[in-house]
């Protein structure tokens, strides 16, 4: 499951990994801010962006190419409007979109891989991000493994009753796959709700509070200086 | 003696309009422990859910000399320590020491004191060499277990149970009647089996039809109700029956 395999990585404990949450946030955002106004035209800043993601990917020890093959996961959307792009004859546009839009996921990748995710909307709540967001954003991920539960046995009951993969027509396997996505839903609701009833049986009052809440260091604020300098650098040169 | 948990003519309907509860008068003294029987929909799990406010019916619960109201919601949930049947709801965390410290952090603890709860209530359960594995990891006994240091934690004076004993294996199941033996607390105990209620409790309930209908020992409400696998035939029963 890809969200499991992101909070294994997010366990590390490199030096990338130790950063507070608060600082990679705003390292981040510079990151996103500085490549969204870099013309598209500019290779050699695209390429240094990317060699201070790729640094970064090796720093935090995370797999490389397993990392960016799920960044890879958003070009089918920035394909298709950068096919708009390009048709409508404006080619540099199109390559804009698709570089950008992939090393914006690759980074947004490596902050999620780095950070485990209680401390990430720790940080975004103390940075200002409201505080209901956070809360939908923390049950959505959890509810994701849920789901992915669901998804998972009624497979395996559903192949126990079944005579194959292919068995029956075309239509008939539309029909049972529309019925068990229903079904899926239902009882991952039902069972979300069984989560909820046991989260406020323990006293929760919407509010997640942290074991090890993180302390932000001078290093932490170097580090995001540091980050941002060299970027704003390299973009303006 | 002031019961620990006190309720008189409580009623609920589900928004589907199945009459869950229909009149239910309860009392829960010190020390005690009860078995709450019953067939299955009539209305176990739906009353112990308004002990701790998680539904809200008509009439009136009383936990530890406090109505059960919105304004007392946080004094009632330390008091009443749930324990559901299917402790994969129960753990959410990434790891167990914090999934056991949410329920003391709730409450208002620092984190080293939830932690320090945390760790003495994993140790009660027999699970401290766990604290940094992923709940996913654990097996259901040990997973029960962690459900349980998870209520543990935050000193509540009475367990409800909602059938501690499914998914375990019998080893499993006799580490937990062992474990469940040594709490000193009050227990509500919901379960289908009457060797495992019989071992644990020293009252029984009946449920019918969203009614309490029947009070006394174990063996005599198993008695009362045919609660066995005495209508199997001889061949079956040997299988069937199990003793702790």
């Amino acid at each position: 499951m890809h969200h499991v395999l992101v909070d294994r990585w997010s366990q590390g404990s490199t030096a990338l990994h130790r950063r507070d949450p608060r600082a990679k946030i705003v390292a981040l955002l510079a990151f996103l801010i500085v490549l969204a106004t870099t013309p598209p035209d500019a290779a050699a800043t695209l390429v240094i962006d990317a060699a201070l993601l790729l640094s970064g990917i090796l720093i935090s020890a995370l797999p490389l190419v397993n990392l960016l093959i799920r960044a890879a996961t958003v070009l089918p959307f920035s394909l298709t409007f950068g096919l708009i792009s390009w048709l409508a004859g404006d080619t540099w546009r199109a390559v804009g979109l698709i570089e950008k839009s992939y090393l914006s996921a690759v980074a947004v990748l490596l902050l999620v891989g780095t950070t485990p995710l209680p401390l990430l909307l720790n940080g975004l709540e103390s940075l200002g991000a409201p505080r209901l967001l956070v809360l939908v954003a923390q049950f959505l991920y959890r509810y994701l493994f849920v789901i992915s539960e669901q998804a998972q046995h009624m497979r395996l009951a559903a192949s126990c009753r079944h005579g194959g993969e292919h068995a029956g027509s075309r239509k008939s396997r539309f029909r049972a796959a529309a019925g068990a996505l229903a079904v899926l839903f239902a009882r991952s609701y039902r069972r979300a709700e069984g989560i909820h009833r046991a989260m406020i049986s323990r006293a929760f009052g919407g509010h997640f509070s942290l074991l090890f809440p993180p302390t932000f260091r001078a290093s932490d604020a170097l580090f995001t200086a540091a980050v941002a300098a060299f970027l704003i650098v390299v973009r303006i040169q | 003696m002031t019961p620990l948990i006190e309720v008189r003519d409580l009623h609920f309907r589900y928004e589907d309009g199945t009459q869950a509860l229909n009149g239910v008068d309860f009392t829960l003294h010190p020390n005690e422990t009860v078995a709450l029987l019953g067939a299955n929909g009539s209305g176990k799990t739906t009353f112990v859910l308004h002990l701790n406010g998680v539904l809200q019916g008509e009439g009136s619960i009383t936990v530890c000399g406090m109505p059960v109201n919105k304004d007392n919601l946080a004094g009632v949930r330390s008091k009443i320590g749930m324990v559901f049947q299917d402790s994969d709801e129960q753990l959410f965390m990434p790891t167990v020491l914090e999934d056991v410290s949410f329920g003391p952090l709730n409450l208002g603890l620092s984190p080293e004191q939830a932690v320090q709860k945390a760790k003495s209530a994993l140790e009660q359960a027999g699970m401290a060499h766990a604290a940094g594995k992923a709940p996913y990891h654990l097996s259901a006994g040990e997973k029960k277990r962690v459900a349980l240091a998870g209520v543990l934690a935050m000193n509540p004076e009475i367990l409800v149970l909602d059938e501690p004993n499914t998914f375990l294996d019998p080893p499993a199941e006799g580490n937990l009647l062992h474990l469940l033996k040594s709490l000193p607390q009050a227990k509500l105990l919901i379960t289908h089996n009457i060797y495992f209620a019989a071992a644990l409790a020293n009252r029984a309930v009946f449920f019918e039809k969203g009614k309490l209908v029947a009070d006394g020992s174990v063996e005599e409400i198993v008695q009362r109700f045919n609660w066995t696998y005495d209508s199997l035939p001889a061949d079956l029963r040997y299988s069937a029956q199990r003793r702790f």
